[in-house]
């Protein structure tokens, strides 16, 4: 490890921003999170998102957004998010009928 | 004739390719050592492909890896700048700059090949090498606008490079023949789109363009630096210790 290098670790400051990348399919899917990359600025984390995740055709768009720039709910938000939906079942759409007429579902 | 412009075409890309690939492991950052993976990796493929096309043209039934392995640095036709130790981070960007640039444009022209083959070639080339110069340009406006240590970096490789560069742009018998045949371009005729991309790219990183004009030459004859036969020995020693080796 360098000198420089060394330094930066020792400050704390040895990772460059991180970015969620984002991914939209071939088959014209909404983009999915495919994963993260490390980069300095917003057009070099596009790149790099593009040199991790698009290696094989995976994608025709990708969006890269600040991980900072993500709210997100935590563990402890479990309970309190999810679980009231689990008793609800009214809430899924199988007790409804299907109108006739309709016949590919 | 048209044998030796091929070659050229080949040369430069595998020299270059295998530059590259020595970062492979060594990069600044996990994405960064990716990216020129997947550079290095451009490289070799259209080298393969312009090596396949020079070898039916020679038509004495050697294939790419014949060329590619079985020769000797004497017999190499690339320019001497790709042949350069990769450096430091700076060096090797700045020089990714310098051909990357020259190749978009070489490729560009290529397309209207009339011989199908090179320009389906040149065609696939083309979109690699816009993304490389879109890799490079970000890179060497990042390290020339960034910190002293970094300016300083990127200002002495292309301080260092620049006397390189101009081997690109000549023009010799070679070239004329392929001109004429309808097969290649005009190496000089590159040089005036080449030298506006860079000093635009040169002048967002703040660096200064050299005003030297002096430039090297000789890896166009097989004349090349002592780097090239090092590069060689290491790059073709398992082709060479078992010849017709497959996995």
């Amino acid at each position: 490890m360098s000198d420089e290098r060394a330094a930066g670790a020792a400050n704390g400051d040895s990772q460059w921003p991180l970015w969620e990348v984002f991914a939209q399919p071939p088959k014209g899917a909404p983009h999915e999170h495919v994963g993260s990359v490390h980069a300095a600025t917003a057009e070099q984390a596009l790149e790099n998102a593009r040199d991790v995740y698009t290696r094989r055709g995976e994608a025709v768009s990708l969006w890269v957004v600040p991980s900072q720039a993500i709210t997100a709910s935590t563990p402890d938000d479990m309970g309190p998010f999810f679980d009231p939906g689990n008793d609800k079942p009214y809430r899924h759409p199988q007790f409804y009928k299907v109108p006739r007429g309709v016949k590919v579902f | 004739m048209s044998f030796d412009y091929l070659v050229r075409l080949a040369d430069d890309r595998l020299v270059l390719g295998h530059r590259t690939s020595e970062w492979c492991g060594h990069g600044p950052i996990l994405e960064e050592d990716i990216a020129l993976a997947n550079i290095a990796l451009d490289l070799l493929g259209e080298a393969t492909l312009f090596y396949k096309l020079a070898a039916d043209a020679e038509g004495k039934g050697r294939n790419e890896d014949a060329l590619a392995y079985l020769r000797d640095a004497i017999d190499f036709r690339n320019v001497l700048m790709v042949e350069l130790p990769k450096g430091d981070f700076g060096f090797t960007i700045v020089r990714q700059l310098f051909f990357s640039v020259y190749s978009s444009l070489q490729m560009e022209a290529l397309q209207r090949s009339t011989n199908a083959d090179v320009a389906g070639v040149a065609a696939k080339a083309l979109k690699e090498s816009r993304y490389h110069v879109r890799h490079a340009a970000q890179w060497v406006v990042t390290l020339g606008d960034g910190t002293d240590e970094s300016h300083a970096r990127a200002q002495r490789a292309v301080d260092e490079l620049w006397r390189y560069t101009g081997e690109m742009f000549l023009t010799d018998e070679v070239d004329e023949a392929a001109v004429a045949a309808g097969l290649g371009v005009d190496p000089s005729t590159l040089e005036r789109a080449w030298r506006d991309q860079i000093d635009d790219v040169l002048a967002r990183a703040t660096l200064t363009t050299p005003s030297v004009t002096y430039m090297q030459r000789g890896g166009r004859q097989g004349r090349h630096t002592e780097h090239l036969g090092h590069l060689l020995s290491e790059m073709q020693i398992l082709a060479r210790s078992h010849p017709g080796a497959s996995w």
